[in-house]
């Protein structure tokens, strides 16, 4: 039964990857620029040489064609070549998504120990100082450009992921802010206080149990926030992850790179987000 | 003078004895400390793109040509400072009377990175490989120029000669671009001839060039170059971060300097910035005069008329474009030809003045008038287009907001839109559906021959109106006679006399309109001895086999 | 809290009666080039210096604020609305529409949407006035918002099902919609109010990314996204402090919305 579920839920993950492989696949086929190639611009080509490259297109004009291709081929281990770089995807993505990992990670931990330790002392101080202070900082980080904060890490000398934590920081303060003071507004943590309960205890019995699958939640979506923030980053502070390869992907329109990437971003969304579910199940089983 | 005692005379010998012996001693440990500082270390510098390729016969884009310049090793090379032919792989050559075929004699005891020897037979190989139908590439391109039947044959193992179909102009020039690979070496393309080889590539990061160790050239002294141990090359299309590095220290040359750091550094540390002058590159404005164009016939007679693209070059302010936009290290642009390139560039031609009055003049001859300020033509219709360009080139979107409002001047309403280089690819060359673009042209050839896919009106380049199956108008069919005349002669003056009228017809007609010629600037960090940057590229290493890391910078490392 | 909600109010106030009186305060207008003194510091004519074209910083703030600070709000109000909706709803009504929204939302987040920008502007025509191209941009980012706080809306409003007062209101007779909008929306506001709060700053930012596509404010309009783009030169900050301005007003109007905002919870 258990393991029926389970079963059913890991097909259903890999029946939505797979349909989010190829709806990106569509997307780019279908944006202008797809057969464009920054040679046509080359004077020293002759018109026969620019025919061959662009017939070289051809092959990804249908995209069924393409994408079954694709997945023939991701059978056998072999992701295609990335068409911008020459090389075989598997192997760029094993070299770089672990520097990714790392600097997604740690940045996203650190953002949420920032923004989890603001949100609280904002919540618990209750002085209207506490509250400007705290949103006067995440929204100063919120207002300046990903780019600039990527530049500056490069200016400071300061790692990557501290560039993330301060991008995604702004996010999950202002959510984990107003649902801890909702939380502490509802009439029993106002009744459990006039009882005389200790802060630790009303936070842990009536506070996190209402405001909890929330946060939990948030967490689950942080992570594609992370991913996102990787991309101006890891481009600008120059590691080599899986973020430098997408944007240069992208603006070249690099078909087997971006299906492999939104593969790769799709599954760990939804990997993030139905771990979330799992644990707000397993938390409070009342709810399923 | 009286004679000194023994003894004295003695001292006077050990003295001066000891003197010589410090002097050797010093001259010694000079040498020592000289040859400590002048060899090794490693150079890093930024590459904006990624080199799309590492086989040298298919080169195209800039990056892989910078990586193939120092690894590649060619039989002549065209010297970047003084532009005249140099022998290298091959110490002497000569070229037949009917310009058809050009025989090498290469130099001995040469070896490829890996060991394997040198010989005549990779120059066949190489020339084998490049008549390859399937190969695409702008050296391949040139080659077949006259036909594919490019044939090379041995005549000793350090003698060659190729033989083209057609006569082909500047024969011996285009052998600069030809990077020869190893026909028995089992390393293929990665067996190199150049002062450096390939020892890693992260794609997508950075390319680790090393010495390469039977490298031939040497020095006056007899010492092997390079004198530099590796050249560390990072992939960094921000131009911020790449100066950020290059003020810390941790890049010690950059190839192209944006005007707005140029200035900055020039304020702080002048000794670090190079100003080579006007380079070859260009920046242009052109209107679609595609017949087939999906564009308003209305608007496509105001493009197609003349005097409509005069008036629009003389109500352009060029001096404010150089001056703004790139803070005086630009010029006005007379052409397509530079004013650096002195051989070529047609002296009789000055610049468009900023004449807004005369260009409305010219614009009531064809029947356009101001109406409250708006320019209207004859059918009433008000004058507005838009202008595409690339996103990503800061100093292009600028000029195309000065332009704006210089055409807003006489009336003419201007929309731009930047858009990414696949979209603005598409729009150009592939659909035609666009009014005007602002394009340049980047590494220009100093021979006009290499520009025929650009005037030829059949060609895929001729921006405004490509593939045209005869000539649609007057002055494009005498292009084409002329550039078929100065391709079919080695004859300087005859091929200058043509182009100079090429120049003039282009000037007149204004089918680009070209803005300003960009200043070549650069910056190199006071660590690197030997260089010297000049406006072709590449600018700062094209010398890099003698360039020096001095001692203070290599013990940093 | 009171007194810091007034200046709140008063900043706002005090912001859009500026921009919408940008035609007294600054009558050259944001467009006009004064070529003879390009990037130059802060002067009685140009309070806010010029910018690299010579255009008045301080005219394109203000003339940026009508732009940014009018459809900024309403493309967050838009994908909030979209988030309130597809999330909202979906994990109220529980089941199997609980799991198509939650596979339809995460596969949303993972897309790479710039290849439908890059489509939408090749369908527009070239010379569409940049006032349409501006809305159209941001009603695109108002539809593209809305994903991921739809997630943590489909959570919350799941979990609000069986809570108490919703089962009264069952119980009292009150069903479907009319449940929805007067019981279990209000009880959305957190997350609501922080995904409309957090959607105009980042709206703004994507607008002036969404230029390199052809989308976005185009020339000469000015925006506040072109002008926080201007912090992307970043190393002449300590030569050029007063290019920090713009960022510093949009830090202002935002804790200002803020404290607007937060008028229920923080009191208690």
């Amino acid at each position: 039964m258990l393991l029926g579920k389970i079963a059913r839920h890991f097909a259903s993950i890999a029946a939505l990857v797979l349909l989010g492989g190829l709806l990106s696949a569509t997307l780019v086929r279908l944006a202008p620029g797809f057969d464009a190639d920054e040679r046509e611009f080359d004077p020293n080509l002759s018109a026969e040489s620019l025919r061959a490259i662009r017939a070289e297109r051809a092959s990804q004009h249908n995209i069924l064609h393409f994408y079954v291709g694709y997945l023939r081929g991701a059978a056998h281990g072999d992701l295609g070549t990335s068409r911008a770089l020459g090389q075989p995807v598997l192997s760029l993505l094993q070299d770089r998504w672990p520097v990714t990992a790392r600097v997604a990670g740690i940045g996203l931990l650190l953002g949420w120990v920032l923004a989890s330790t603001l949100a609280f002392i904002s919540t618990f101080w209750q002085r209207p100082a506490c509250e400007i202070f705290g949103t006067t900082l995440s929204g100063a980080f919120l207002c300046v450009p990903a780019a600039v904060l990527a530049l500056a890490s490069v200016v400071f000398n300061s790692p990557g992921y501290l560039a993330i934590a301060l991008i995604v920081f702004p996010k999950i303060y202002r959510y984990a802010r107003n649902l801890l003071a909702k939380s502490y507004a509802l009439p029993h943590v106002t009744a459990a206080r006039s009882r005389g309960l200790g802060e630790l205890r009303i936070l842990a019995r009536h506070v996190l149990p209402v405001a909890g699958p929330q946060m939990i939640a948030l967490a689950g979506i942080t992570v594609s926030l992370a991913l996102g923030a990787a991309v101006p980053v890891e481009s600008l502070c120059g590691l080599p992850g899986i973020g430098q390869l997408a944007w240069q992907a992208a603006l070249s329109r690099d078909l087997p790179l971006l299906v492999n990437l939104t593969v790769i971003v799709t599954l760990v969304t939804l990997l993030a987000n139905s771990s979330a579910d799992v644990m707000i199940q397993v938390l409070r089983p009342r709810e399923a | 003078m009286i004679g000194r005692p023994a003894s004295t005379r003695r001292l006077q010998f050990s003295f001066r004895a000891q003197q010589g012996i410090c002097f050797l001693l010093l001259l010694c440990f000079g040498f020592s400390v000289a040859a400590l500082a002048q060899s090794g270390g490693q150079l890093r510098f930024c590459l904006r793109t990624e080199p799309k390729t590492l086989d040298p016969l298919l080169v195209d884009d800039e990056a892989s040509l910078s990586i193939r310049y120092l690894t590649g090793g060619v039989l002549l090379r065209a010297n970047r400072h003084t532009q005249d032919l140099e022998p290298e792989l091959a110490e002497s050559w000569r070229v037949s009377p009917d310009g058809k075929k050009i025989t090498f004699k290469l130099r001995h005891d040469l070896h490829f990175s890996d060991g394997t020897p040198f010989s005549a037979d990779d120059v066949a190989f190489t020339i084998k490989r490049l008549t390859d139908p399937a190969l695409h590439s702008p050296v391949g391109d040139e080659f077949r120029a006259a036909g594919n039947a490019v044939t090379a044959q041995v005549i000793a193992p350090d003698q060659v000669s190729v033989t083209f179909p057609g006569p082909i102009v500047g024969i011996d020039r285009i052998f600069d671009e030809l990077v020869l690979v190893s026909a028995h070496s089992t390393r293929k393309e990665a067996a190199v001839l150049g002062p450096f080889m390939i020892a890693e590539y992260k794609a997508g990061s950075s390319v680790l060039l090393e010495r390469n160790p039977y490298y031939w050239k040497k020095d006056p002294q007899g010492r092997r170059l390079p004198y530099l141990d590796s050249i560390h090359i990072d992939i960094q299309p921000n131009r911020d971060v790449e100066m950020l590095r290059f003020k810390r220290g941790e890049l010690d040359l950059i190839n192209v300097l944006d005007t707005d750091y140029f200035d900055r550094l020039a304020s702080s540390a002048p000794q670090l910035v190079h100003d080579a002058g006007p380079s070859l590159d260009s920046d242009f404005l052109w209107f679609n005069q595609v017949v087939t164009a999906p564009i308003p016939d209305y608007k496509r007679g105001w493009f197609r008329s003349t005097n409509f693209r005069r008036a629009v070059s003389e109500a352009l302010n060029r001096g404010d474009l150089a001056r703004i936009v790139y803070n005086g290290h630009a010029q006005p642009a007379v052409g397509p030809v530079s004013p650096s390139n002195k051989f070529w560039f047609n002296s009789n031609l000055k610049p468009e003045p900023y004449n807004p009055q005369a260009a409305l003049d010219r614009l009531k001859a064809d029947g356009f008038h101001l109406q409250n300020g708006v320019l209207l033509d004859s059918g009433g219709h008000p004058v507005e287009f838009s202008i595409v360009t690339n996103a990503g080139s800061k100093p292009r979107e600028r000029m195309a907001v000065l332009i704006q409002e210089d055409l807003g001047k006489v009336g003419i309403k201007v929309n731009l839109v930047t858009l990414d280089f696949p979209s603005l690819i598409e729009r150009i060359s592939q659909k035609f559906n666009y009014e005007a673009a602002i394009l340049g042209f980047r590494n220009v050839d100093i021979d006009p021959n290499g520009q025929m896919n650009i005037w030829m009106s059949s060609a895929e380049n001729h921006a405004w109106n490509p593939q045209q199956k005869s000539p649609e108008t007057v002055w494009e069919a005498e292009i084409d006679k002329l550039m078929r005349a100065q391709a079919e002669t080695s004859d300087a003056k005859k091929r200058k006399q043509s182009f100079d009228r090429v120049q003039q017809i282009v000037f007149d007609e204004a089918p680009f309109i070209y803005l300003v010629n960009l200043n070549s600037l650069s910056a190199v960090s006071t660590s690197v001895a030997g260089a010297n940057p000049v406006i072709l590229h590449p600018q700062t290493f094209w010398n890099a086999e003698r360039l020096i890391l001095t001692g203070t910078a290599t013990a940093k490392r | 809290m009171k007194p810091a909600r007034y200046l709140a109010c008063v900043v706002v106030v005090a912001v859009c009666a500026v921009s919408l009186s940008a035609n007294w305060l600054a009558p050259a207008g944001s467009a006009k080039q004064f070529r003879e003194v390009p990037d130059s510091p802060p002067s009685r004519t140009h309070l806010l210096g010029t910018d690299e074209l010579g255009r008045d910083r301080f005219a394109r703030v203000l003339y940026g604020t009508r732009i940014s600070l009018l459809l900024a709000p309403a493309a967050a109000m838009v994908s909030t609305a979209l988030a309130a909706l597809i999330g909202g709803l979906a994990g109220y009504l529980g089941g199997i529409w609980l799991k198509l929204a939650r596979a339809f939302t995460d596969l949303f987040l993972s897309l790479p949407w710039l290849f439908l920008l890059i489509t939408v502007r090749a369908l527009m025509p070239l010379n569409v006035s940049p006032l349409v191209s501006v809305l159209i941009t941001f009603l695109i980012l108002g539809l593209l918002g809305w994903a991921a706080s739809a997630r943590v809306l489909s959570t919350s409003a799941h979990a609000l099902r069986n809570s108490d007062f919703v089962l009264q209101a069952r119980a009292s007779g009150l069903a479907g919609p009319r449940l929805f909008f007067i019981h279990v929306l209000p009880n959305l506001k957190p997350v609501l109010y922080a995904q409309f709060w957090i959607s105009i700053p980042v709206f703004i930012l994507s607008e002036a990314n969404l230029g390199i596509l052809g989308l976005g404010v185009a020339e000469p309009l000015p925006s506040w996204g072109s002008l926080l783009r201007e912090l992307e030169g970043l190393l002449s900050f300590r030569e050029e402090p007063w290019r920090l301005v713009p960022l510093f007003l949009l830090i202002l109007v935002m804790t200002s919305f803020q404290l607007l905002l937060s008028n229920e919870e923080v009191t208690a």
